[in-house]
């Protein structure tokens, strides 16, 4: 049947047509291609920065010396300062600039709604709770200060450990929604809302009750820190990340059926549903492992991809790739600049991002979302 | 060969769809005619399994749709929606989303070879690399149907294909749906509401009324007694220049 039909529409379009179709067809080729450009600029760009990230900083490290210690050299000093601090943060940065931004333009896809991101499904916030509750009721939040560095929760484990019990709690009270009243953009933004006030009226109550201590231990924790992370936490974060990524890139062509409506998207033979649950799911687990270990990074997951956007379209065969380095640029970005702001003090990477991500979040607005 | 055979549907104890029968050729187009809220949506939502039918069958070319999984069921049926989503997607990506069923991990030439076909033959080279948030409703609706087609689906069903647009578009739309049943054989399902366009496009029709059909047959089956009493309004059925035309009256 299907050769059968196909030989009828090569018939009809043997005469004439050829040469227009050819031209139309390059020119669909070069609009590919510009896309593949802005992917591959994007990556140069992201190197270029990843070195002159790990080459600034209180000891200055030229970007040749960098090159030169991570293909291996012993330069003595410049070893540890690259090995032990900037690296490690850098990448903690890159990952979870991807993490944040890719789960952002996943969920914008799947729920259909340009607001779709982390923070806006509550599970940031939950977080927060968490860190709140196990810093003022269980006491793991004693600080002390590190001279150089800021200051350090005293149980760093126990607090990253609740922060995430409650971001997955929080994913499962919205799946569990997702199953009871259907997955619908609608029900989930909505839900988000709902338990975003919950955990911020919770932490709130929290900190009420705190002493002056805990409660710098909670705000301090809120901030969310790219440098918190060492190469353990790296290693966690980026095994949840990487293999999610992949995930949603699996699913690239789900999400654009998605993109046209459910009842498209049904007929052509997506299990509209059971993608989103899973969707949901990854995209919170993703989430609760950065934040958890990282603090609340704000703005991330729902500016990256609407800037992606700008320059891809909505294609989500290369929205979400665009979505992901455009997500590590900014936060690398971000962390650079937090740390050279007001050398010698670095400050947290979430305090930027929330000063840039509004205006850019306005800036977008006005010129109207286009998803 | 669309056959479809006892269906029924209820909404928790509402019954929507009773016991419905029919057989749709190929190259034939069946018009589903019926009052808002009868079930013409639902039937199409049905046979395509987007709503799983509570009783009866599905049968395309004598294989039991049910019992097939969705992607499969998209290789065999092609369904419109009535309403399509638009964002910064290009039309010929939007047309080319029709391979999703017979995709693998990626696009291959054979893909892109029968998306730029199907582009040709609705003529819609100049605006396949416009983004479709910048269509006309009548453009958009080409984009669907492409995408259909591109699924080299045995049936097409379109939900209400017409509905918001303009005259010389709905003519233009339903000219489209008919020459592809004709040219490839397609089987084609639609509802729809304007009763002397069904006319003029239609091969046979489907009247349905509280969830049963009430009437089936050829164009001869639209008989002033047969509106009167599915829509409940009196209507004369005349002919004019050769095309017959329903006018309500009183």
């Amino acid at each position: 049947m299907d050769q059968t039909k196909t030989a009828g529409m090569n018939k009809a379009n043997e005469s004439g047509l050829k040469l227009a179709g050819d031209t139309f067809s390059s020119a669909y080729s070069r609009y590919i291609g510009r896309k593949f450009t802005f992917i591959f600029l994007s990556i140069l760009l992201l190197i270029l920065l990843f070195l002159h990230s790990i080459a600034v900083g209180a000891a200055d490290v030229s970007v040749t010396d960098v090159a030169r210690v991570l293909l291996g050299e012993d330069l003595g000093n410049s070893n540890t300062i690259i090995w032990q601090i900037r690296l490690p943060r850098a990448l903690t940065a890159i990952v979870a600039g991807v993490g944040l931004s890719v789960a952002g333009a996943s969920l914008q896809s799947i729920l259909r709604n340009p607001l779709g991101s982390p923070y806006t499904l509550g599970i940031s916030h939950a977080a927060a709770f968490g860190a709140a509750f196990s810093v003022i009721v269980l006491g793991s939040g004693t600080m002390r200060s590190t001279g150089a560095d800021a200051v350090m929760l005293n149980n760093p484990y126990i607090t990253t450990t609740v922060a995430f019990l409650f971001s997955m709690l929080t994913t499962f009270i919205l799946l569990a929604i997702a199953k009871y009243k259907g997955a619908s953009p609608e029900v989930m933004i909505l839900t988000g809302v709902a338990l975003s006030s919950l955990f911020t009226a919770g932490t709130m109550f929290l900190q009420y009750f705190a002493d002056d201590v805990q409660l710098a231990a909670v705000v301090f924790w809120s901030f969310g820190d790219v440098g918190r992370a060492d190469w353990g936490d790296l290693a966690i974060i980026s095994a949840v990340v990487l293999p999610s990524m992949l995930y949603f890139y699996l699913n690239c062509w789900n999400y654009n059926a998605i993109d046209a409506g459910d009842e498209t998207a049904k007929g052509l033979g997506v299990d509209v549903e059971k993608i989103r649950l899973w969707g949901m799911l990854v995209a919170s687990l993703v989430t609760s492992f950065i934040v958890a270990f990282l603090g609340v990074i704000g703005f991330v997951g729902l500016v990256c991809p609407h800037i992606s956007r700008r320059f891809v379209g909505d294609d989500q065969r290369f929205l979400l790739p665009a979505s992901c380095l455009v997500g590590g640029l900014l936060l690398l970005g971000s962390d650079t600049a937090a740390r050279m702001l007001m050398e010698p003090h670095v400050l947290p990477v979430a305090i930027l991002t929330a000063f840039m991500g509004a205006p850019l979040f306005l800036y977008l607005l006005v010129r109207g979302f286009r998803h | 060969m669309l056959e479809v055979q006892n269906l029924g549907f209820d909404y928790g104890t509402r019954e929507i769809l009773k016991a419905v029968d029919f057989g749709v050729l190929p190259g034939e187009v069946t018009v589903v005619l019926g009052p808002n809220g009868v079930g013409k949506s639902t039937l199409l939502r049905c046979i395509n399994s987007i709503l799983k039918p509570k009783r009866g069958f599905v049968m395309v070319q004598g294989e039991n749709l049910h019992t097939l999984g969705r992607d499969e069921i998209a290789k065999r049926l092609g369904y419109v929606a009535q309403r399509s989503e638009t964002g910064m997607l290009t039309a010929f990506d939007a047309i080319l989303l029709g391979r999703k069923p017979r995709l693998g991990w990626s696009v291959k030439a054979r893909d892109r070879e029968i998306v730029e076909e199907t582009v040709k033959m609705l003529g819609l080279e100049e605006l396949a690399l416009r983004y479709i948030d910048q269509l006309s409703g009548g453009e958009l609706q080409k984009v669907a149907i492409a995408r259909a087609l591109v699924q080299e689906p045995e049936i097409i069903l379109l939900d209400e294909p017409t509905s918001n647009l303009d005259l010389k578009n709905q003519v233009d739309i339903l000219d489209t749906i008919r020459g592809i049943a004709k040219a490839q054989g397609i089987s084609v399902v639609l509802t729809m509401h304007d009763i002397n366009l069904a006319l003029r496009y239609a091969d046979s029709f489907l009247i349905i009324r509280n969830g049963e059909i009430y009437a089936r047959g050829g164009p001869e089956i639209i008989t002033p007694e047969v509106i009167e009493t599915v829509y409940g309004l009196p209507v004369m059925v005349e002919s004019f220049k050769g095309f017959r035309l329903v006018i309500p009256v009183g």
